[in-house]
């Protein structure tokens, strides 16, 4: 029994997401290889090998695999997948993107965003937006998932020695190509990864209010910002920091959440947060029942006097 | 150019769903059903782009029971030209559901598909991407922009921490992301046209389909319970209780 993790990086960094995915492989048991697949990741593959619990990587690299287009990458796992009992994704943007094409051309059911492990084939999901958790089994020859990284901590990125195995990268597809991107240039941490997140809602009331307010808090606390949907969905905050169900799932030491009513899709994408503190005008927003500590006040007020008081 | 648009029924989003005691799933009797919101965003995108002139039909298709034929209505409303119903009362899982739309694709042989990116039941963001697969095309998921011409398909995807603009050949597959567009309210003159517009319902047997589940599910739970914290009275305690009590700064 061996579970291949597929990596995600951007080439040069293997990203935390990664981490969390190979925990969760180990706890499957057998053993874990790495798939990093790229373009010049080298860095990556060596710190894919350095990592605790990994026993081999592997390494496909071609301009072919630079911008981990669904088509090449889903290609370069199935080049080698009748290795494994196992191939896990990290449940990203990139993991979601990919695991399915494995899936189907395997014929085997994907099983999405796992939370827990129980045994080799059966596994926690979370559905109707973590409003109920389903147990799942999976008795296929191979169980393709995608992993919750919440719901498993990072595996440590030192101590490990595994051997790099470069092996051959696929031919482009040639029916998708890449045109660019727009990368939000972060000067604090990544949602995903962050400690600590200062998050806000409807109640900011504009963009500039937004940024005035909230960013000299994430400043001071070293934080990054999130949103929840109505903040996005009214233009104050970028869509990646959407902060729910269908943005992203967060599990910071800390949680501040700042004119945020608690929608259940909002709740579902933070509420495994260590440490949840609220501010809020309405004292019945449901996010006080989630919430360690409750603060009942105009959040213009309480988040400047907060800042003075750190 | 031919868009085929698969629509799935779910529970409204605005139910909040209980699991039922015995821990067979959620209790969905007697609840508001309707049309999956990404699917919605999805039918709207391709009535747009028929408005534009470039989509000249566009076939809306839900795999399920009987009264999906409601989410097809629905879909006609929006701007849906016809209707087809692959009706099973077979528990549909992803991987079923692409092979379903795959035989479908064979026979009508749209130059696009456009699927909501995942559905807010079983929350899985699969079938559009097993589709591509199963039908060897190229992909674009999570789209918040797209541009459609004769051969060729632009789409902007937001993926963790931005957004990516991919190029595809067409036949393709996109899925929609929540901010791609909103989709009209549909009216009632609408809601009356497409009473008449066609409903073909075919069975998974007649596709060529094996829909049995992979995957088995043994029990549904209630999620963790959260419980409420404290309300503090003001800023001083809540640093007070952060530094000393909870030790998180």
């Amino acid at each position: 029994m061996t579970t291949l993790v597929i990596a995600e990086h951007d080439n040069a960094t293997l990203k935390g997401s990664t981490l969390n995915t190979i925990t969760a492989a180990v706890q499957v048991g057998g053993d874990v290889h790495v798939l990093v697949a790229g373009s010049n990741a080298a860095a990556v593959a060596a710190a894919a090998a350095a990592t605790a619990g990994v026993a081999k990587v592997l390494h496909a690299d071609s301009p072919a695999l630079a911008e981990g287009l669904a088509e090449n990458v889903a290609a370069q796992v199935l080049a080698i997948a009748s290795a494994y009992s196992h191939i896990f994704f990290p449940a990203t943007a990139s993991g979601k993107n990919v695991a399915p094409r494995v899936a189907a051309k395997l014929d085997v059911g994907q099983l999405s965003d796992i939370s827990k492990v129980i045994s080799a084939d059966t596994f926690e999901r979370p559905i109707y937006a973590g409003n109920a958790i389903a147990t799942v089994q999976c008795s296929q020859a191979v169980k393709v998932a995608t992993v919750r990284t919440t719901g498993f901590d990072p595996a440590t990125a030192t101590g490990g020695s595994a051997a790099v195995e470069s092996i051959a990268a696929v031919a482009d597809s040639g029916k998708s190509a890449f045109v660019g991107k727009e990368i939000a240039k972060l000067d604090r941490p990544e949602l995903t990864a962050a400690k600590i997140i200062v998050s806000g809602g409807r109640a900011m009331g504009s963009s500039e209010k937004f940024n005035e307010v909230l960013t000299p808090l994430a400043d001071k606390l070293g934080a990054a910002l999130g949103a929840s949907r109505a903040a996005v969905d009214a233009g104050y905050a970028p869509n990646d920091w959407q902060v729910g169900q269908t943005g992203k799932i967060v599990a910071p030491q800390l949680y501040v959440a700042c004119g945020i009513s608690g929608a259940i899709q909002h709740l579902a994408g933070m509420k495994d947060s260590k440490v949840i503190v609220a501010i809020n005008k309405d004292e019945e927003a449901p996010i006080f029942s989630v919430a360690d500590y409750g603060l009942v006040a105009d959040l213009f007020v309480a988040v400047p006097e907060l800042i003075k008081a750190l | 150019m031919k868009v085929l648009v698969p629509v799935k029924r779910v529970v409204d989003y605005n139910v909040k769903v209980r699991v039922k005691s015995d821990g067979t799933g959620v209790d969905i009797a007697n609840v508001k059903m309707s049309m999956n919101p990404f699917d919605e965003i999805a039918v709207e995108e391709a009535v747009r782009l028929k408005e534009k002139g470039v989509v000249t039909e566009i076939i809306a298709v839900s795999c399920g029971v009987t009264q999906c034929q409601e989410t097809l209505r629905t879909a006609m409303a929006i701007g849906a030209d016809r209707a087809i119903l692959v009706e099973t009362d077979v528990e549909l899982q992803p991987l079923a559901v692409a092979k379903l739309l795959k035989a479908l694709v064979d026979k009508e042989q749209p130059g696009l598909v456009i699927l909501g990116k995942q559905a807010i039941d079983d929350d899985c963001n699969q079938t559009g991407q097993m589709l591509a697969a199963l039908c060897d095309l190229p992909q674009a998921t999570f789209a918040s922009k797209m541009e459609l011409t004769a051969d060729s398909v632009t789409v902007s995807r937001e993926v963790d921490g931005g957004s990516e603009t991919l190029k595809l050949t067409l036949p393709a597959i996109v899925t929609t992301d929540l901010r791609l567009n909103e989709p009209r309210y549909v009216t009632l003159p609408n809601i009356m046209k497409a009473k008449k517009k066609p409903l073909e319902i075919v069975k998974p047997d007649a596709l060529g389909v094996d829909v049995t589940p992979r995957i088995k599910t043994l029990k549904v739970s209630e999620p963790p319970k959260r419980g409420a914290g404290v309300k503090v009275p003001d800023v001083a305690t809540l640093v007070a209780k952060l530094k000393t009590e909870a030790k998180v700064i």
